[in-house]
C-alpha cells in the first residue's frame, strides 16, 4: 500500500507456547484489542516493523505531493487550483502526523529524512508515474486516494496507539480527496469527446499502478503473517485489492468509462469481480528505482531539503540567540 | 544532518468550550513558530479556537511500568461510585 513491502521479522509468528512470558503478555493484549502505547514493552521485531511501515507511509504522503503539485499552476480554474492546493497541503499534513507517530518509537525525524533522501527507505510505487494531463489529477483523487482510503480505514484499528490515532485523523480528511478527484472525472466525462477521451486515457494509465498499491499477492508476501498477528496490518493485500476493484468498477460504469482489463468480469459465486493478472515485473522494477519518475522524485526531495538548509539553520540560530538574550535579562 | 528542530507537543481547545486536548506533535525552532506550524498542521478545518505548545522534553510522565501501583488501588474503592448506594425509588431522582 502506501507501505507496500514492509519487511517484518521474516519468520512465521510464534505460537503462544513458544513465546517468552513477556511476549505472551504482549500478544494477549494485542489479541484483546488493547492499544500498545509508546514506551511500553514491545518485542523488538514489532517496533522495527512499525518504524518501517509508518516511515514508508509518511514518505509516501510527502513524495505523493509531487505528481499533483505538477498541476497546481496549470489547474483549469481558480476553484480547481484552490482545491488542489488544499488537497496537496493535506498530504503534507498526513506526512507530518505519521513522522510524529514513528518518532514515538525512538527514530528521529532527521534519520527518516536521511533514509528517504539516500534512497534507502521506500515509498509507494504509485508516485513514480508521471501526471501527463489534467485528467490524471482526477484519476489520482478517484483511484489513488480511493485505494489509500481502503487501506487506511482498516489501519485505524492498528494495535499501535499513535499510528491508529494518526489514521483516524487522516481518514477524516481523505474522503474530500477522493470526491474532488471523481468530481473532476465527472466533469470531463460530461464534456466534449476529447475531454472524455482524456479521462479514459488517464484511467488506462492509472488502473494497474493503482492495483499495485496494495502490494504483492498474499502468496508472495512473506512478511504479512507476522504483521497480521501483531495487528499492524489488519487485512491482507489481496483482500483489500478485491474490495477496491469491487467498489471501483461501478464508479467507472457510472462515468461511462471502460476499465482497461479484458479479463474483468463479475463472478456471481464470490459476489465480486475477477480481474486479470497484474504485471508484477513492472511493480518490482518501480520499487527497485526504475520507474518512469523515481529519479525525478528523489531529486526534487533532495533539492527541497538542500535549498531549505539555510532557513532551518537560520531559524534555529535565531531561536538560540533569543533564548540566550532572555536568560541574560532574567 | 544535525541541528534538528526540537519536538513540541500540541494541545488545542476545540470549538465547544472543552479543555485543551493533546492533538499531536511537531518540530519547530521556537514557541512562536511551533504555534504557527500547529495552526497549519492541526487546524486546517477550523478544529480549534486556542493552541498551547510545550517542548516535549519538558513533559514529565508516569512510567508505564507503574500502571498497576498507581491505578489499580482505586478498583476496589467501589463506594466512590454513585451506583454503590441503593436508594429507594420512592425517594425520587437523586
Ligand atoms: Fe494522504
Ligand atoms: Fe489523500
Amino acid at each position: 500500500m502506501y507501505a507496500q513491502m514492509v519487511k517484518s521479522t521474516g519468520e512465521r509468528p510464534k505460537t503462544l507456547d513458544e513465546m517468552t512470558p513477556e511476549e505472551r503478555a504482549f500478544q494477549q493484549r494485542v489479541d484483546a484489542d488493547i492499544k500498545i502505547e509508546p514506551k511500553e514493552w514491545m518485542p523488538e521485531g514489532y517496533r522495527k516493523t512499525l518504524v518501517r511501515q509508518i516511515s514508508q507511509h509518511a514518505h509516501s504522503e510527502i513524495v505523493g505531493q509531487l505528481p499533483e503539485g505538477n498541476w497546481i499552476t496549470r489547474a483549469p480554474t481558480l476553484d480547481r487550483k484552490a482545491i488542489l492546493i488544499a488537497k496537496v497541503q493535506d498530504e503534507a499534513g498526513h506526512g507530518l502526523y505519521l513522522y510524529c507517530a514513528a518518532e514515538t518509537l525512538g527514530v528521529s525525524r532527521d534519520e527518516m529524512t536521511e533514509q528517504l533522501l539516500s534512497g534507502k527507505a521506500k515509498y509507494s510505487s504509485i508516485f513514480n508515474y508521471p501526471t501527463l494531463t489534467w485528467a490524471d489529477i482526477g484519476a489520482i483523487g478517484w483511484l489513488v486516494d480511493g485505494a489509500a482510503i481502503m487501506n487506511q480505514v482498516q489501519l485505524q484499528k492498528c494495535s499501535y496507539g499513535p499510528y491508529s490515532r494518526a489514521m483516524i485523523r487522516i481518514c477524516k480528511e481523505e474522503s474530500f480527496h477522493q470526491r474532488q478527484g471523481y468530481d473532476i472525472m465527472m466533469k470531463l466525462c460530461a464534456g466534449t469527446a476529447e475531454q472524455k477521451e482524456m479521462a479514459q486515457d488517464a484511467l488506462n494509465r492509472w488502473w494497474q499502478p493503482s492495483l499495485m498499491m496494495f502490494g504483492p499477492s498474499d502468496k508472495d508476501s512473506v512478511h504479512s503473517a507476522q504483521s497480521m498477528a501483531w495487528k499492524i496490518k489488519p487485512m491482507s493485500n489481496d483482500e483489500l485489492r478485491q474490495k477496491f476493484v469491487d467498489q471501483t468498477v461501478p464508479q467507472a460504469e457510472y462515468l461511462g468509462l471502460k476499465i482497461p482489463d479484458p479479463d474483468l468480469k463479475w463472478n456471481e459465486g464470490k459476489k465480486g469481480y475477477d480481474f486479470g493478472e497484474i504485471d508484477w515485473n513492472e511493480f518490482y522494477e518501480v520499487l527497485r528505482g526504475n520507474g518512469p519518475c523515481n529519479k525525478e522524485r528523489l531529486d526534487a526531495r533532495r533539492k527541497a531539503w538542500d535549498d531549505g538548509a539555510w532557513f532551518r539553520d537560520g531559524l534555529m540560530a535565531h531561536a538560540q540567540k533569543a533564548k540566550a538574550r532572555r536568560l541574560a535579562a532574567e | 544532518m544535525k541541528n534538528e528542530w526540537p519536538l513540541w507537543e500540541v494541545f488545542i481547545r476545540g470549538q465547544h468550550g472543552l479543555a485543551h486536548r493533546h492533538f499531536g506533535s511537531l518540530h519547530a525552532p521556537d514557541a512562536e513558530m511551533a504555534i504557527k506550524n500547529a495552526r497549519d498542521v492541526y487546524t486546517r478545518r477550523n478544529e480549534g479556537v486556542s493552541i498551547w505548545v510545550v517542548r516535549a522534553s519538558d513533559i514529565a510522565a508516569s512510567a508505564p511500568g507503574e500502571k498497576e501501583p498507581l491505578f489499580d488501588r482505586s478498583n476496589s474503592k467501589i463506594y466512590r461510585h454513585p451506583t454503590f448506594y441503593d436508594i429507594p425509588e420512592e425517594v425520587g431522582h437523586m
